[in-house]
């Protein structure tokens, strides 16, 4: 690779948001070589930061049968953030800040600068500026960096452009919620193929946060390493559940509409959304009491493929009709398909979850369970009374308990020279 | 280089592509290409990519880039300025006589050869910011003037940043207590990034 090469390594096809195929990092073209004469770089424009680091020397020649997938890129900038639409890749990690007491809004406009410009540089594989360990940076892996905004931070900008549902959620019966995992004032979504990527993504983010804020929690999660299975495959859940099968796609008019609002449901702000995160204790041990019925009744759906116990396919429709023998409802009243399911469309949520597996407590084997991730353009109108219903009766709330709980406004995206946030400074 | 450079209005460039976007580091700030005489090509053939300062309270901090140079005949930087510290020093680290790797200044000032680049980083050469008049906090911005053999100059802008590298051992040339730039710009600095005291 020629030094002027500046292609990230192993560099693929992999489509950005928008479904365009995605560019090139644009230092190639303004260090490239050659060909980069003067005019290039006057056209080229202020962005230009990054690695000066040439491809590690110990980067193996690719065998073709390794299918190197380390190169996607996802495009940072855009009308809408990424990591939302995005398929969800493998690694995900959730990090809430609390602003540090006193800092004024120039201060979290300084933070947010300082981040969008760092978070755009990693996720074109380019080091970040003042980057100590940008080698890491090569590997961008579909990096996304979604910044998500709580009551705190909005309050220290413009309180007045907080959204109405931006507040912790209503009390649920079902909640055992810990501090440590709940609520804060800035949160950084970042998710890639590659949890080496993600770790130094999340530390170099850190370190430029270090005047402005400190960290409340740090959630880190994952899915089927990327390649394992098809993608677009529905995740599954360390209960072994199919877990989103009734996601919108992603490119539905159904998704556009319940993430970016639409009808008479309508956003915060054009292109932004909202974020709820809830850390759900899944409680494996007494699940493994549960015989395999029982597992497939408490959901309503299948183990083996996620069809509804009324199908055949994950995405049939499921029959709430359809009668046993004994005449009971083949799909239980009190499931979690049955009682999630909405009368009202516009209750209709989407979803981008990611297991966790933590360290057991004494005497335990495990600590795991589900960082429950929706999306929703309003969360009083289209999460809440999702969860009231699941808070009244849910027969998976027999292993289930919501330990952590969040919600974020998500700003829109930003242009290259811009900053995620800008808009509340205007 | 002693054809008298002309410069181009590139500060006004600057602040103004500055103000259009409103925000991000400025991570590259190419100089025009308009001028007509051969210096001013010379000038503006220098940019600026990656450029930022470590964030510091008071005293000594330094500034980093890569100052890049695509015309056929080497530029030399022969001084800095900027309204954030009294004086800017060109400086090299360099081994001392003891062995250890100290700042000095750079005798003869930067050469970025033609079609070439000269990286501005922590542990080698560096802009060298003395006398600080506020405290250069994280995600403000420095402007820095580059004075240019010949007479022209050359203006970028950084981004400050956290950092807690960066702490080479400096001595003062009348003997005074050694230090080392970066004091901490708040109490939001990591621990470690405090400057070590190289006074030994």
């Amino acid at each position: 690779m020629s030094a002027g090469d500046q292609r990230p390594a192993g560099a693929t096809a992999d489509s950005d948001e928008t479904g365009a195929p995605r560019k090139l990092p644009r230092r190639g073209l303004l260090f490239g070589g050659a060909a980069a004469g003067l005019g290039a770089l006057a056209a080229a424009g202020a962005h230009l930061s990054g690695a000066g680091i040439q491809q590690a020397a110990n980067t193996a020649a690719a065998d073709p049968a390794d299918n190197v997938h380390g190169g996607g890129v996802v495009a940072f900038y855009g009308d809408r953030q990424a990591g939302i639409t995005t398929a969800a890749q493998a690694h995900g990690v959730f990090v809430a800040l609390d602003l540090r007491p006193g800092t004024t809004r120039s201060g979290v406009r300084a933070l947010l600068r300082l981040l969008s410009d760092d978070a755009a540089n990693l996720c074109a594989g380019q080091q970040a500026l003042a980057d100590t360990e940008g080698e890491l940076a090569r590997v961008p892996a579909r990096l996304t960096v979604t910044f998500g905004f709580g009551p705190g931070l909005v309050a220290a900008v413009d309180p007045a452009r907080a959204p109405g549902w931006l507040q912790p959620l209503p009390a649920f019966s079902v909640d055992r919620l810990r501090p440590e995992f709940s609520h804060g004032d800035l949160l950084l979504q970042i998710c890639a193929d590659d949890p080496l990527t993600v770790a130094h993504a999340q530390r170099m983010l850190l370190k430029d946060s270090r005047s402005f804020a400190t960290v409340r929690w740090v959630q880190t999660g994952f899915r089927r390493a990327y390649g394992s299975e098809k993608s677009g495959t529905t995740m599954r859940n360390l209960f072994g559940q199919v877990d989103g099968t009734s996601n919108p796609a992603p490119d539905s008019t159904d998704h556009e509409h319940v993430v970016w609002g639409g009808g008479d449901i309508r956003p915060w702000v054009d292109n932004g959304t909202s974020v709820v995160i809830r850390r759900i204790a899944m409680n494996l041990d007494k699940w493994d009491e549960v015989d395999r019925v029982g597992r497939e009744e408490s959901m309503g759906r299948r183990l083996s493929n996620g069809a509804p116990l009324t199908g055949t396919r994950e995405h049939d429709e499921p029959d709430f009709k359809v009668v046993s023998k004994l005449g009971f409802p083949v799909i239980s009243d009190v499931s979690h398909l049955r009682r999630a399911r909405p009368e009202d469309s516009s209750q209709r949520i989407f979803r981008r979850a990611y297991n966790y597996d933590a360290a057991p407590g004494a005497g335990g084997v495990s600590d795991s369970g589900l960082i429950f991730v929706s999306f929703q353009a309003d969360v009083d109108r289209q999460f809440t009374p999702i969860q009231r219903r699941l808070d009244e009766m849910d027969m998976l709330n027999q292993w289930t308990t919501p330990v952590g709980s969040a919600v974020f406004a998500i700003p829109p995206g930003c242009r290259e020279g811009g900053f995620v946030g800008e808009g509340m400074f205007a | 280089m002693s054809k008298k450079l002309v410069y181009p209005a590139l500060s006004l460039l600057a602040a103004a592509s500055l103000a259009l976007t409103g925000c991000a580091p400025p991570a590259s700030t190419p100089a025009p290409a308009a001028a007509a005489t051969a210096p001013a090509k010379a000038a503006a053939a220098l940019a600026v990519s990656q450029p930022w300062v470590k964030a510091a309270a008071s005293g000594m901090t330094g500034g980093f880039g890569v100052l890049k140079n695509t015309s056929d005949a080497d530029i030399t930087v022969t001084g800095a300025s900027t309204a954030a510290a009294r004086t800017v020093e060109l400086h090299e680290t360099a081994m001392g006589a003891d062995g250890a790797m100290r700042m000095q200044a750079k005798q003869g000032g930067f050469v970025i050869p033609a079609r070439g680049e000269l990286k501005l980083e922590p542990g080698a050469n560096h802009l060298m910011l003395m006398g600080l008049t506020a405290p250069v906090t994280a995600g403000a911005d420095v402007t820095f003037t580059l004075e240019l053999a010949g007479g022209g100059s050359f203006d970028f802008t950084a981004v400050a940043k956290d950092f807690s590298g960066a702490n080479e051992s400096y001595v003062e040339e009348e003997g005074g207590a050694g230090m080392s730039h970066g004091q901490p710009s708040s109490t939001g600095s990591a621990p470690g990034s405090a400057p070590s005291s190289t006074s030994k």
